[in-house]
């Protein structure tokens, strides 16, 4: 194995007049380096004006999101040996504005997010005293794939509908949708569904699969959108069926 | 707030030549002129079978010029490609459930393929009996 | 808590259905329909059915809503999917227009498989 590796890293400085630049960077090679540990290296060691995200290390904190050889990837569980001898492209996420270097503007999904209503919603409002809402480890079961969601935004990175469309509401925040409305404790399947069947809801996704494949959780965000078409559309029906308040 | 000058990075005609999931994400998606050219196919058929024997042998004959045995072939692979990724996508698209369980994604695409092949079956035997 | 708002009604979660059927349809029913008229017929794989029979087929009551179903929702999934496809490969703007003419396409077609579908019965 070579000793060192090539990192071809995206620089973009806000205020300087050009767009973005690539620069190269050698680091060194070894089998147990991410290579979030190749940027670390060069932040440390060569350049301490590499501007990029990180923190926890280990696949959680959803982070440390970059394009890797064109591949959305969490830098801290993508191995620079996988890519040896290099180059090894590094890339701010996809789909995003950039704001420095590897540094993108998540502002976009701070503002949709919220509008799924990803916290449980009740009809009664019950307090502590009332006791707890008690579920059983098959309802666990029934949201428990989607509720791994890290908000690492490679999905929406690899979305090439969110990418044309930034209207569209995108991968994870539809797939949060589904998580909280399978959550048996939860009453507000409705009110998201008002948001979701909107046009920038939903229908908007063509079923391209990569955000699934790209997710470092195994979300499984396509399958969310396509079970939710179904949902909406059925509803629809039942709507025209029984137009006055029989559900 | 500070304003950042954020750099909008443009997204190229030609983004799905550059990965092959986004190429056959694309190809998938053309099956449908292809759909569209059997359907009109199809109500040609039909309407030389109800004019009376010889449009119908004309019909068929025209069907084996070259040109259009050549476009039948390519559509047809489109076809194809449409059969295999429809009933691939199914499982993850509905969530087929057998007494409460979810069922296996394997079995489910398997299942398709039975549904495939006894239509196929049943429109042969309609057709030439 | 909010009072239940009545529901909009929509024109996407139909067509969506709409697509969907003409997926399945595609996938089930035309294969078979394409080897058989489209190659074996014609290249002479397999003798073609003389015309009386297929006469009797094709004029039966229940091949002709079955085969008039079956080409509406075709014809919605090839232009929805078409449609798509021009916004998402070709990054077209003028998304109305785009809409109108592809789903105007399929209603033209469908109109098209009633005439010639009674013509034959």
């Amino acid at each position: 194995m070579a000793d060192s590796i090539r990192l071809e890293v995206t620089r973009y400085r806000p205020e300087g007049d050009s767009g973005p630049e690539v620069q190269e960077y050698d680091v060194p090679l070894r089998k147990e380096w991410t290579v979030l540990d190749g940027l670390n290296h060069v932040k440390d060691e060569v350049d301490t004006t590499l501007a990029f995200r990180w923190s926890c290390r280990m696949g959680i904190c959803g982070s440390c999101g970059m394009n890797v050889d064109g591949e959305p990837k969490l830098t801290c569980a993508t191995f620079l040996s996988d890519y040896a001898p290099g180059p090894v492209r590094v890339e701010p996420l996809a789909n995003f504005p950039i704001v420095r270097d590897l540094v993108v503007d998540l502002y976009d999904f701070m503002e949709k997010l919220p509008r799924v209503k990803p916290w449980i919603i009740r009809d009664d409002d019950l307090t502590v005293i009332d006791g707890e809402y008690l579920q059983t480890p098959e309802e666990l079961d029934a949201y428990k794939q989607f509720s791994m969601c890290i908000n690492c935004m490679l999905c929406y990175a690899a979305c090439p509908v969110y990418g044309l469309d930034p209207e569209f509401i995108g991968p994870a925040a539809i797939a949060l949708a589904e998580r909280y409305d399978l959550d048996s404790r939860d009453r507000g399947a409705r009110e998201r569904l008002d948001v979701l069947i909107e046009h920038e809801g939903v229908w908007g996704c063509t079923f391209v699969g990569e955000c699934t494949r790209v997710c470092p959780k195994h979300v499984d965000p396509a399958g969310a959108i396509q079970r939710y078409k179904l949902k909406a559309a059925k509803e629809n029906v039942m709507a025209f069926l029984l137009p006055r308040g029989a559900r | 707030m500070t304003e950042v000058r954020v750099h909008h990075r443009p997204i190229s005609t030609w983004w799905w030549t550059r990965k092959p999931t986004y190429f056959v994400f694309v190809m998938r998606e053309l099956s449908s002129i292809f759909v569209a050219w059997f359907v009109v196919y199809l109500l040609m058929l039909v309407y030389a079978v109800g004019r009376g024997e010889a449009a119908y042998e004309d019909f068929l004959a025209w069907a084996a010029t070259p040109w259009v045995v050549v476009l039948n072939v390519v559509a047809s692979l489109f076809l194809v490609l449409h059969v295999v990724t429809w009933f691939n996508l199914t499982p993850q698209a509905m969530d087929v459930r057998i007494r409460g369980q979810k069922a296996p994604a394997s079995l489910v695409v398997a299942s398709q393929y039975v549904g495939l092949a006894v239509v196929s079956a049943f429109v042969l035997w309609l057709v030439t009996r | 808590m909010t009072a239940r708002r009545p529901r909009k009604r929509r024109i996407e979660p139909l067509v969506w259905l709409m697509f969907s059927g003409g997926g399945v349809m595609a996938a089930v029913f035309l294969p078979v329909l394409v080897f058989l008229f489209a190659l074996a017929f014609p290249l002479g794989w397999i003798s073609p059915p003389d015309h009386d029979h297929l006469l009797a087929v094709v004029g039966h009551p229940v091949t002709f809503l079955f085969l008039l179903g079956m080409f509406v929702v075709l014809l919605v999934h090839s232009a929805h999917r078409f449609r798509y496809t021009l916004y998402d490969g070709l990054q077209l703007k003028r998304k109305r227009m785009v809409a109108v003419l592809c789903y105007g396409a399929a209603v033209v077609g469908s109109i098209a498989a009633v005439v010639v579908l009674w013509a034959a019965t």
